[in-house]
């Protein structure tokens, strides 16, 4: 009901975020020295980024939400790590010094109490079903993103270093994590068991196991085999930052709406696959 | 005592023990995977003929691709004769728990691949005129660890792809990419020993790490596997 | 420059392509709907 009338509202507000975006990208923003205009994809390739990878983690959580919740004693287990992880970041953020380059202990502290955050909203407002629902769209839309992620980065390296694709840390866990979860919806789709959304939560935690392996064994292989760094780290211009930003936010908007979007298909398609079920159920056999 | 410490051993054992009398009596799958085996060597001599310079570089990558392909091939058939029969349903229903059943398979399907190793490395040597110029032996160890990588996953991503269509395609698509970080460490460990430039000593490392992790997320979640109708 | 507006161009007809898929799935889905509602 509001729902409903809220949603071309907030679709009205992401356009206009995405315009103004797009302008300041565009336009506004100030030129690089040394790359150029083309330095430009930065304001789309870094928010499509971010972006995708909120959208996978949103998927983790629900994918060990669907798993725990089936049983009560994991399910408390589960709810007390996460208080622990969050407890410990913010611990960590102060106490550990100095800290890996560019975190900050704000940052740390806020990300740790964030992803404790996250876990129990999605907790509180999704129940099991909706959980594997919610599982499928951060799972696609993660997807997306991610692709346009390998995309323009790609078209943004090679003017810029010549090359189109090296095997660094960052571009290497990138594409396994979408290869990860494209074999992910490729399950979903074909299988035919009726415990589809168990192997599939099964499948994610693998990955997110996975990934954090990949980007430590990519990190190794690059300081035994020296390698062009991209995007390497190094202050941004304040300026900079500003248009990254309003770019994430518009991009985390729109996200927000497709992801609804979908939802909202995905809980219709299963009310009527639930629907079809009763009916074959219920219906007289016709005479052959 | 609690049943589940006292029969592991013995039903993975029996398990183990069964599947491998049932492959030695019938060998069909073991000749299949063989020959298969065999023709991927030659195929991979005749598009890749380096002198032995440059094989030293390449072998690595082209030998685990090799053993890769004779994994999946093997890993296909890890429950082909489980649901003729009917005895994935016998086994759910049975005390014993889902982890003896996974590791009997996985051990299993660990001694075929090692067993086509064994006879496909010989004609790799020949091939590509091999030999190893750093410490040679570390190459049992990385052998051992990446081929349990490789089945420990295979194992249950076979199980996984029980329920689905097109069942063959599915267990690679699955695979191949939780196996990336496996099979780079596996590949630069190999050459690091043919080529003798660098130290394996960190490959070794993440391929254990790799292995502990996944071995014990396999056994925790093979039960949801199993169960999965 | 190109690869600038390339990118960006890029960007945008992946989304399209994606919401148009959803479109198409919603349309499929009200189909069905309907015939089941007769």
């Amino acid at each position: 009901m509001t729902m409903r009338r809220l949603f071309p509202i907030f679709g009205l507000l992401t356009a206009v975020l995405l315009s103004y975006a797009l302008y300041e990208a565009l336009v506004a923003a100030p030129t690089e020295q040394t790359m150029g205009n083309v330095q430009r994809i930065f304001y789309y390739h870094v928010p499509s980024a971010w972006t995708a990878f909120l959208l996978f983690f949103i998927n983790f959580v629900c994918s060990i939400q669907y798993l725990v919740r089936s049983n009560p004693v994991a399910d408390k287990v589960t709810n007390w790590t996460v208080i622990a992880i969050a407890i410990a970041a913010c611990v960590a953020a102060f106490v550990i010094h100095p800290l890996p380059q560019g975190m900050e202990p704000s940052s740390v502290a806020t990300t740790g109490l964030a992803i404790a955050g996250l876990y129990f909203l999605i907790k509180k407002y999704f129940s099991r079903e909706r959980v594997d629902a919610l599982a499928v769209v951060s799972a696609e839309v993660g997807v997306v993103f991610c692709t346009v992620v390998l995309v323009t980065g790609p078209l943004w390296a090679r003017p810029v270093w010549g090359i189109w694709w090296t095997w660094d840390v960052r571009l290497t866990s990138t594409l396994v994590l979408w290869l990860i979860y494209i074999s992910y919806l490729m399950l979903r789709r074909f299988s035919t068991s009726g415990q589809t959304p168990v192997l599939a939560a099964a499948l994610a935690v693998f990955g997110a196991l996975d990934v954090p392996l990949v980007y430590f064994s990519i990190w190794i292989f690059r300081t035994q085999h020296p390698q062009p760094v991209i995007g390497g780290g190094g202050s941004i211009d304040p300026r900079m930052l500003q248009v990254l930003l309003i770019n994430w936010l518009a991009f985390l908007c729109f996200a927000g709406l497709v992801c609804w979007s979908r939802y909202r298909l995905e809980i219709l398609r299963r009310e009527l696959e639930e629907t079809q079920a009763l009916e074959a159920l219920l219906e007289p056999r016709s005479p052959r | 005592m609690s049943k589940t410490s006292a029969i592991p051993s013995g039903v993975t054992g029996a398990t183990l023990a069964k599947d491998l009398r049932l492959e030695w009596r019938s060998k069909d799958a073991i000749n299949s995977m063989l020959f298969f085996s065999l023709l991927v060597v030659v195929v991979f001599s005749f598009s890749f003929d380096p002198n032995a310079e440059e094989s030293r570089q390449i072998a690595g990558g082209l030998v685990w691709v090799a053993f890769l392909f004779a994994a999946v091939v093997a890993l296909n058939q890890t429950w082909a004769r489980e649901l003729r029969n009917q005895v994935l349903d016998a086994y759910r229903v049975s005390p014993a728990p889902a982890n003896s059943l996974f590791l009997a398979k996985a051990l299993g399907n660990f001694i075929f691949v090692a067993v086509l190793e064994i006879l496909m490395t010989p004609l790799f040597i020949m091939f590509y005129k091999l030999r190893a110029l750093g410490p040679a032996w570390q190459l049992l160890p990385i052998a051992a660890l990446g081929t349990w990588a490789l089945v420990v996953n295979g194992t249950f991503f076979a199980a996984m792809s029980l329920r689905t269509r097109s069942r063959e395609i599915m267990l690679p698509l699955l695979l191949f990419p939780i196996s990336i970080p496996a099979l780079l460490a596996m590949v630069n460990a190999t050459t690091a020993i043919l080529t003798g430039e660098l130290s394996a000593k960190f490959w070794i490392v993440l391929l254990s790490t790799y292995n502990v992790v996944f071995t014990i997320v396999c056994l925790l979640l093979f039960e949801l596997v199993l169960n999965a109708e | 420059m190109n690869f600038l507006y390339a990118a960006y161009a890029a960007t945008w007809i992946i989304h399209i392509v994606y919401l148009g898929t959803l479109v198409r799935r919603y349309q499929r889905l009200s189909k069905e709907i309907a015939e089941l509602k007769k």
